[in-house]
């Protein structure tokens, strides 16, 4: 296993950031095809705050709505593609840092990775 | 109004948003919060949940072109990180906590300041010649293209660099925004790095800040997909348009334009908040 220089580690996530933003983007503009269905259907007010559904605010939620293809679930979907990116960005740093045997990088990235997780576990039920 | 004609109305503006925050380096997030409340009456959690996850998607989107050059410092992104998402958790807690109208004066606040900071533009610090024990230890250190060859920099001043940026990650968290002006005075200012590293990574920062927050959003129900669905959208093709034509216009015309701009919807914000009307 050869140690990986700073620059390979820089472009190996680029190509990972590009792919996670585009498939996210077309999930969410699917979903968004699929939630113009009725176009001239009025919007519900926005003007007060009521939390959006409890099924669109969990991941097990949304996957199970969006495998029935709820369409909103489906945007919801996407945008959780889109904020797992940033998450896999730290993993893959976190993978660069262990092949280079950086231990200071490898703590300090995990723990970067343990408080995303945690903010996730959040949204998990 | 329709949902055709509301999501068109705020798919068009996103896209302007987009463009004129990839234009002037300030982000889609600071113009599309204020124009969300205060023209679309939009309740301002919606605002910030939705502005939020366009925070992520252009951040990711140009952290690929910056990559490419090779500046951003991966470990001072990362030993950063862990400040701005410590600060992001307590952010999106505060963000439940505090009514909408002290929101919309801090938001107003963050909106003057990084006015302020583009159009006086930036100053390159000195930088400094030998690293402190703690830049060594922690690695802070890189190297960057320069006309005169390859040059040297260290981080200085670490502590005060890692403060401020653990109050960047509580703004980004408050807000629902990238708060690059912020992350760009600790590493500029604070820590004396190179614009160009300090830039990138700032960029490649932000994406990670805000998914500390997106979870804690998700949670309280702020990101409707109504409203997130046009906003991610047209943030995110501004950006890629604006990055596109970034080389072909005049930028210091436009940076004062927006930056006038962005000080009308700073005290347009203090204002609705201070008066109850947001």
């Amino acid at each position: 296993m050869t140690k990986p220089t700073n620059k390979e580690l820089d472009c190996s996530t680029a190509k990972m950031l590009k792919a996670g933003v585009t498939m996210a983007a077309v999930v969410v503009f699917a979903g968004g095809l699929l939630l113009l269905r009725h176009p001239f259907i009025g919007i519900p007010g926005y003007s007060h705050f009521h939390p959006v559904d409890r099924s669109l605010r969990s991941i097990a939620g949304i996957t199970y709505a969006a495998l029935h293809l709820d369409p909103r679930a489906i945007v919801q979907f996407g945008l959780m593609l889109l904020i797992a990116t940033p998450v896999a960005r730290v993993i893959f740093c976190l993978y660069g840092f262990i092949r280079q045997q950086d231990k200071l990088y490898i703590v300090i990235s995990s723990l970067v990775l343990i408080i995303l997780l945690y903010s996730l576990s959040k949204g998990a039920h | 109004m329709s949902v055709i004609l509301f999501t068109s109305l705020l798919f068009g503006t996103s896209i302007l948003a987009g463009l004129l925050g990839a234009l002037t380096g300030l982000g889609g997030g600071v113009v599309i919060v204020p124009v969300l409340a205060l023209l679309f009456k939009v309740d301002i959690r919606y605002a910030i949940g939705a502005s939020l996850v366009s925070v992520i998607a252009t951040s990711s989107g140009a952290a690929v072109a910056y990559v490419r050059e090779g500046l951003s410092n991966i470990r001072i992104g990362m030993f950063l990180e862990v400040a701005t998402t410590l600060g992001a958790l307590l952010g999106a807690y505060l963000t439940a906590r505090m009514s909408s109208h002290w929101i919309a004066i801090v938001f107003g606040i963050v909106l003057l300041y990084s006015a302020f900071a583009s159009l006086h533009g930036r100053k390159q610090e000195p930088l400094a010649t030998e690293a402190s024990p703690l830049a060594e230890k922690l690695k802070l250190t890189g190297c960057y293209p320069d006309p005169t060859g390859e040059k040297r920099y260290f981080a200085q001043r670490i502590p005060l660099g890692f403060g401020i940026m653990f109050g960047a990650g509580t703004l980004s968290g408050l807000l629902g925004i990238g708060s690059g002006a912020v992350k760009v005075l600790a590493m500029d200012h604070a820590m004396k790095l190179p614009f160009k590293v300090s830039t990138t990574t700032s960029n490649f920062m932000i994406g990670v800040t805000a998914a500390a927050s997106a979870g804690i959003y998700l949670a309280r129900g702020y990101i409707d997909p109504m409203i997130a669905m046009p906003v991610m959208l047209g943030v995110l093709a501004g950006a890629v348009l604006g990055t596109r034509i970034l080389v072909k216009v005049n930028t210091a015309t436009l940076k004062t334009i927006f930056g006038l701009v962005i000080i009308v919807l700073g005290f347009e914000m203090i204002y609705s908040g201070w008066s109850g009307r947001i």
